[in-house]
């Protein structure tokens, strides 16, 4: 079949920022999907809300728009644009959702939706069309009921039955979902579910939990040929959600007949559904009998995952499909010579395991539910299952509590949380049996003799081992640093028992033909499939799985520096990384692609393996940062002829170590806030005292402001050294003075140790305490006084200097009474650098890259660059996805991801970006004020300028007794404690459009915290901070006098 | 227990054998299928091979003999990277083997094999259970014939012919070594099966009336199925035939055409067909040796043809009324895609 001929220009909408539920999957699929489309002549343009991302970059699309993901500016852009066609399965939910508003408003007029049609859509995610669908077709469904209001629920109760599952139609990662067991658990779910939804409905569903839970990734062309990419099998059974289960792929408990009829299933429900390209099925299965729980008519976090699991790449396979390729017209680009109308087979075992915040959510509810809390996943490959466990968990790279108590193993066990995976091996360790742990877990049997065979090689690794035992540990993906624990023999005695490993290829074929694409695993085997070659070879270390404070920032920067040194003559270029949702993972994006775990010796290993010229550690974030120092040791220790690129380990450490730091300050005569380092609590303690509280306390090498606190007296800091030393004993305890009222600004710049070229200076939203991740900022600075300014270049380019910086460096600094501090300074990739990119144009972490094999910046012909619009950064915080988290914010980093607003002034830039990250800011309508004491001062102007934009005030009586006082008219509503009707009761109804609600006191602290909890649950704006209300003042007051610039993102750079 | 395989080009693997004590000798040949290991094993067109299987996993689900494809193992010999100990069902596969004095070997790189079988060709290959002597393996996969040399057929053909009663057309199916899914998929359909062995004689398969006449698929060189050649050879034009797997090959060389061993065939669960309407089916095949295109004589056309490689999947001969396929239309293991596609219309098409 002919390529549609009338179908030149594509339109296709991304996922917008990273939040749970929707990660960096989807950058990956549509990057590779504007790839693939434009191989084939065809113009993409795209639009997404997400800065961070590879799809938004100049290289990736035609034409890109940073706007936020709402369909009367997408129906702007669609009449501005006119193309073709929109791609509708590219972005998500929120890609799929966003098509089937714009249909619905009428934008779609002469725009053909491609790959996934407008009734799939419907039919997906509407659970009575998707119902009906299935029973005229003939697929079993659990039985279920669609509820559209409260008065429904006895009803349900009886024609589905207890436990029942809850799901809201219409909203992300199941979000507002869950089982119910009892009649009031049913009511509290749906009420919330009914909120959340954006059609206001859920559905009611039997309860499958515990059956085997079985997914395909589907693909389907026009000609109507389908094929199977991959089958996979959730470890954990029914009534976890898919995204929050460990998951093995190729699917290894079916035979071959309960296999085939589910593929047959599959195949008949995508042609049902129409779907030309890609979609994702999901079964419930147990002892012959079948039900189809969902369908994802688009590609997805399972599709970017099978992707990576087979090498087979369905987002740019569906793309070139949704313009009228055949699967047979495509050709498989691992193979180089068959095309893409097969079925991959594989010949390993994949193990996906997510990644969940709750390091940094302490106080959240942990159990694991049918909605998402995982921020990211890891995936590993091995030869055995038991080496894809042991690989994907070393590849997650956190703490993992060992569980001793059987009654609290057994505990985790029946109610999971994210400690369960880990703690059926403690069950293990501690003599559970299959038989007993398969009882509580309902996981299948061979999945767990899989671990009690890692925990009995364990056992035997301790007492009594043969040399062979050794050999099967390797197999099982036992590393370095647990053979040594468990065996107390040095690495080089336990290399002269078990060798090193081998490299094997992802191939889609499990080795039928030559494959060209060069994506490697590595495993204990004898043969290796890589071979030395005389190639000027430099490996970049990835960022591993998405997690808050390591975000897809530091993706897009891994794929930057990969990008820039392949413009290098004579430089190949390797990944290593583990997270399968990412394009830095894409098999096409590097020369060479190895999908390991990132602990120092999975490097070093490869390393091993080839003569590697250099090895970047800078782009990866903080755990590849942590790498450094250790790396080098292990180079030098080995005689390896690998340089660490870029900025010495030296030098990282200077940046790092609070003392080396400051004496460095102190000689530049910069200055900084009082700090000092603590290595036990009396010398915190006496520290603390003389800095002066409040202080701000920390572990030295943080990731993302983790446990970092703020720090109001003595029995708060002795609490919190015992937690923070506990977290990092071999770091001391850094103790900063807090700067109260403070300004903060970020920079980012690229130093060639000669010259500094500074890319963005950022002013933030919040003021100093918040954590610069969490706070929105802004390019260029609105506030900062000229010769603020010049200090900043000033004291960057000195650190930079100082430090002896080549790569990357992001500084901290805080302004308070026209004093500019350092607060930090890392020598690395930050999360702020592809933002800096997309406002200013200026692709740093490409030119940083550069800059680390040897080139001039004085070469490069670049300059700081000086624009006349405005780009403000927004968070997105994940409070609606994890209920009982605190969302006042603060020095730890709660923020998921991020997206962008630009324009021509800063009330609009701000604007958008409230809207982009669904805080959507109302121009008319009520808005609810309550702040403390100390602030009402501050606040007066802003309610001042509310009230003459026309917004109606709402307050209880402090706050409007304050205002009435000073001229600004406000209406009163009762406290929450008060009784009804009260604020709450204002929310539920839809009269209050917006919250200013600062973090309160302990008085009211109850109020504030059920105020933010109803804001979180019914999708009302809220803002916390002072500083943040004036910035939306300002922007109402903008939005008011004039529309928003609807320009694509080169308009802007071509006016810089 | 040690055991070792050793191939013709000098080379040998020793890893963990299961099974019994013993040695056998074959071609080594890879399948990519991953799941419906069973199935191959007991499919009878794998006679004379070793069996190794190119997914590192096997035997997780245990062996589940209401899929078996005959009533034993053909396959000489398994070698996998792993066999499940403790399988999802019993019995597992090693005490299977153990207990029907089967060989095999696991905990050797499959995969390096496979590339070496993908770059050299397929190799002859002796497996010695109970043993770690390479060099008595080497031996022995030398001394190996070639499988062009050797009878299979007549090991897994039914020695007496048999009928599986049914209310519909009459098939007469010369037995190469059939898999029981052909015989179900035909059954479905509500015919009335009559089943010769390989020795049959255009004569005494006339004497059945049938309305038309398939042949199976089989093991080994389809030139070596002389019989079923001249059964066909006299009776296409008399009646339909229908060939699927050495049952085409055994077709093209009725009609004096050319079929020829390839480098290391198509084995597994994911093959693609293109039929000749354009519209494309994932196919389970087996199959090492194919029909040389350019020796087909008029009047025949191909109408499947694999889409990786462009190899004859599937002619036909609309005067002569025969209709064959390579592939595996019946599937087990495999996908069921080309099941009503290939059955409804071959029944539907006899006269």
């Amino acid at each position: 079949m002919p390529k549609k001929s009338h179908i030149k220009k594509v339109l296709i909408i991304g996922s917008g920022p990273i939040q749970i539920g929707q990660a960096a999957e989807f950058d990956f699929s549509g990057s590779q999907a504007c790839r693939a489309l434009r191989e084939e002549g065809v113009e993409v343009v795209l639009v997404n809300s997400n800065p961070a991302t590879i799809q938004t970059d100049p290289d990736t699309a035609d034409v890109i728009y940073i706007e936020p993901l709402k369909a009367e500016l997408i129906a702007k852009i669609i009449a501005k644009e006119k193309p073709d066609g929109i791609l509708s399965g590219m972005g998500g939910q929120t890609g799929l959702n966003m098509t089937a508003e714009l249909a619905e408003m009428g934008a779609l007029e002469g725009v053909e939706i491609l790959g996934t049609p407008l009734e799939a859509i419907y039919r997906g995610e509407d659970r009575e069309q998707f119902r009906d669908l299935m029973n005229a077709i003939g697929e079993p469904v659990p039985r279920s009921m669609i509820l559209e209001s409260m008065n429904q629920i006895d009803e349900a109760i009886s024609e589905v039955g207890l436990p029942a599952i809850i799901r809201p139609a219409y909203t992300l990662g199941g979000s507002g979902g869950g089982v119910a067991h009892t009649p009031e658990e049913m009511r509290r779910i749906i009420e919330i579910g009914l909120a959340r939804s954006r059609i206001h409905q859920v559905l009611v569903e039997e309860s499958v939990a515990g059956w085997k839970e079985i997914e395909f990734e589907v693909m389907r062309d026009a000609a109507d040929t389908c094929i199977i990419v991959c089958g996979m099998e959730n470890v954990d059974p029914m009534g976890i959600h898919t995204g929050e289960s460990v998951v093995v792929a190729p699917i290894l408990t079916l035979r071959d007949d309960e296999f085939q009829t589910l593929r047959t299933a599959a195949i008949k429900i995508i042609r049902a559904l129409d779907v030309q390209g890609g979609c994702n099925i999901q079964f419930a299965y147990r002892d012959g009998d079948y039900r189809i729980i969902e369908v994802n008519p688009r590609v997805s976090r399972s599709s970017a995952l099978a992707s990576k699991a087979t090498g087979y790449p369905i987002a740019r396979v569906a793309a070139k499909i949704a313009i009228g390729l055949r699967l047979d017209e495509i050709m498989n680009t691992v193979t180089g010579v068959t095309p893409a109308s097969f079925e991959p087979a594989i010949d390993y075992v994949v193990v996906k395991v997510p990644r969940w915040p709750f390091d940094k959510f302490k106080s959240a509810d942990r159990t694991l539910t049918t909605a998402m809390k995982s921020t990211g996943e890891v995936m590993a490959i091995g030869r055995t299952v038991e080496e894809a466990f042991k690989k994907a968990l070393r590849s997650l790279d956190n703490d993992m509590q060992r569980h001793t108590n059987p009654s609290e193993i057994r505990m985790i066990l029946t109610s999971p949380t994210d400690e369960r995976f880990g703690c059926l091996f403690d069950a293990f360790r501690e003599g559970f049996t299959v038989g007993e742990v398969a009882e509580l877990t309902a996981i299948t049997p061979f999945f767990l003799e899989k671990i009690k065979n890692i925990v009995d090689l364990e056992r035997k690794l301790e007492t009594n081992f043969e040399p062979e035992d050794v050999r099967t540990a390797r197999r099982y993906g036992f590393s370095d640093e647990d053979l040594q624990a468990l065996t107390k023999k040095s690495v080089d005695e336990l290399a002269a028992l078990s060798g090193t490993p081998t490299y094997k290829m992802v191939d889609t074929c499990a080795a039928e033909f030559p494959a060209t694409t060069p994506y490697f695993y590595s495993t204990w085997e004898e043969g290796c499939e890589l071979s030395r070659d005389g190639a000027k070879k430099v490996l970049i270390l990835g960022s591993g799985p998405i997690r808050i404070g390591q975000g897809i920032e530091f993706d897009y920067c891994t794929v930057h520096a990969v990008m820039a040194l392949r413009e290098e003559e004579g430089i190949e270029v390797h990944i290593v990384n583990n997270n399968p949702e990412t394009v830095s993972t894409d098999a096409d994006t590097s020369d060479r692609l190895f999908f390991e775990p990132m602990q120092l010796e999975d490097v070093v290993n490869i390393l091993k393996k080839d003569g590697y010229y250099g090895v970047m550690v800078q782009f990866g974030g903080q755990n590849s940062v942590n790498l450094a120092v250790p790396l080098e040791a292990e180079i030098r220790r080995l005689d390896l002829p690998t340089k660490i690129l870029g900025t010495s380990p030296d030098a990282m450490d200077a940046a790092e170590d609070r003392d080396r730091f400051s004496r460095l300050l102190t000689r530049l005569g910069i200055p900084s806030p009082a700090n000092s380092s603590a290595y036990s609590e009396e010398e915190a303690r006496r520290m603390a005292g003389e800095i002066g509280y409040p202080v701000l306390v920390r572990p030295s090498y943080v990731l993302g402001g983790r446990a970092m606190e703020l720090v109001h007296d003595e029995a708060e800091l002795e609490s919190y050294i015992k937690e923070a030393v506990r977290v990092s004993r071999k770091h001391p305890v850094l103790i900063d003075s807090f700067l109260q009222n403070a300004v903060e600004i970020d920079v980012d710049a690229v130093c060639d140790g000669t010259d500094v070229l500074i890319g963005g200076i950022m002013e933030h939203i919040e003021w100093a305490g918040v954590h610069s991740g969490d706070s929105a900022c802004v390019i260029p600075p609105q506030s900062l006084t000229p010769s603020v300014i010049a200090r900043v270049r000033e004291y960057t380019k000195k650190i930079a200097l100082g430090l002896g910086v080549v790569g990357l460096i992001n500084i901290q600094y805080a302004v308070r009474n026209d004093v500019l501090y350092v607060l930090e300074a890392n020598p690395r990739a930050s999360r702020t650098v592809p933002f800096v990119a997309k406002a200013t144009g200026i692709a740093l972490a490409k030119i940083a890259a550069k800059v680390m094999v040897g080139r001039r910046l004085a070469d490069m012909g670049v300059a700081e660059p000086e624009i006349e619009h405005v780009a403000v950064k927004e968070v997105l915080l994940p409070f609606n996805k994890l209920p009982g988290v605190d969302t006042v914010l603060g020095p730890e980093m709660k923020s998921t991801g991020e997206v962008m607003g630009i324009d021509y002034d800063f009330g609009r830039a701000y604007y958008k970006a409230c809207t982009a990250a669904d805080n959507t800011l109302p121009t008319t309508g009520n808005v609810f004020i309550s702040v403390t004491d100390e602030q009402k001062e501050e606040l007066l102007p802003v309610a001042r300028k509310l009230r003459e934009l026309g917004l109606s005030l709402y307050g209880t009586s402090g706050t409007v007794d304050f205002l009435t006082q000073n001229g600004v008219e406000a209406n009163l509503v009762r406290k929450v404690q008060e009784g009804s009707p009260n604020v709450i009761d204002a929310m539920r109804s839809g009269s209050i459009r917006l919250i200013i609600n600062t973090p309160a006191d302990k008085a009211s602290r109850q109020d504030h915290i059920q105020i933010m909890r109803a804001a979180v649950d019914y999708g009302i704006p809220y803002i916390t901070t002072l500083q943040a209300a004036r910035a939306a003042a300002m922007a109402i007051d903008a939005i008011k006098r004039e529309e928003v610039t609807l320009e694509p993102l080169g308009h802007y750079h071509g006016l810089a | 227990m040690k055991a070792v395989l050793g191939l013709e080009d000098g080379t040998f693997v020793v890893g963990d054998g299961f099974g019994v004590e013993g040695t056998c000798s074959g071609e080594l040949v890879f399948t990519t299928q991953m799941t419906g290991y069973m199935e191959a094993l007991t499919d009878p067109s794998y006679a004379g091979q070793i069996l190794m299987f190119t997914y590192p996993l096997i035997g997780n689900y245990g062996v589940d003999q209401q899929n078996f494809e005959s009533p034993m193992v053909h396959a000489r010999g398994c070698v996998a990277r792993e066999i499940a100990a403790v399988p999802a069902a019993r019995p597992s596969v090693a005490d299977y083997f153990e207990e029907n004095g089967l060989f095999g070997i696991s905990g050797v790189d499959t995969r390096s094999l496979t590339i070496k079988t993908r770059t050299v060709g397929t190799l002859r290959a002796a497996l010695i259970v109970g043993s770690d002597d390479g060099a008595e393996a080497v031996r022995r996969a030398r001394a190996v014939s070639p499988i062009g040399e050797v009878d299979l057929i007549g090991d897994v053909s039914c020695s007496e012919p048999y009928r599986i009663a049914g209310p519909g057309k009459r098939i007469a199916v010369i037995d190469l070594g059939v898999k029981r899914h052909i015989l179900e998929s035909l059954g479905h359909r509500g015919a009335d099966i009559h089943v010769f062995p390989h020795t049959a004689t255009p004569d005494e398969v006339m004497a059945a009336k049938p309305d038309a006449l398939f042949v199976s698929n089989g093991p080994g060189d389809p030139r070596r199925a002389t019989h079923a050649i001249r059964c066909v050879r006299d009776l296409a034009g008399e009646v339909p035939v229908i060939g699927i797997c050495m049952g085409i090959q055994v077709a093209a060389l009725a009609l004096g055409a050319e079929t020829y061993k390839m480098k290391f065939g198509h084995r597994g669960t994911n093959q693609p067909v293109r039929y000749k309407d354009g519209s494309i089916y994932i196919t389970t095949q087996n199959h090492g040796f194919a029909v040389d295109e350019e020796t087909l004589p008029e009047g025949c056309t191909v109408s499947y043809r694999n889409v990786n490689d462009g190899t004859v999947e599937g002619f036909e001969n609309r005067d002569l009324a025969i209709t064959c396929v390579q592939f595996h239309p019946e599937a087990h293991g495999g996908p069921r895609d080309t099941e009503m596609h290939f059955f409804d219309r071959i029944y539907r098409e006899i006269p």
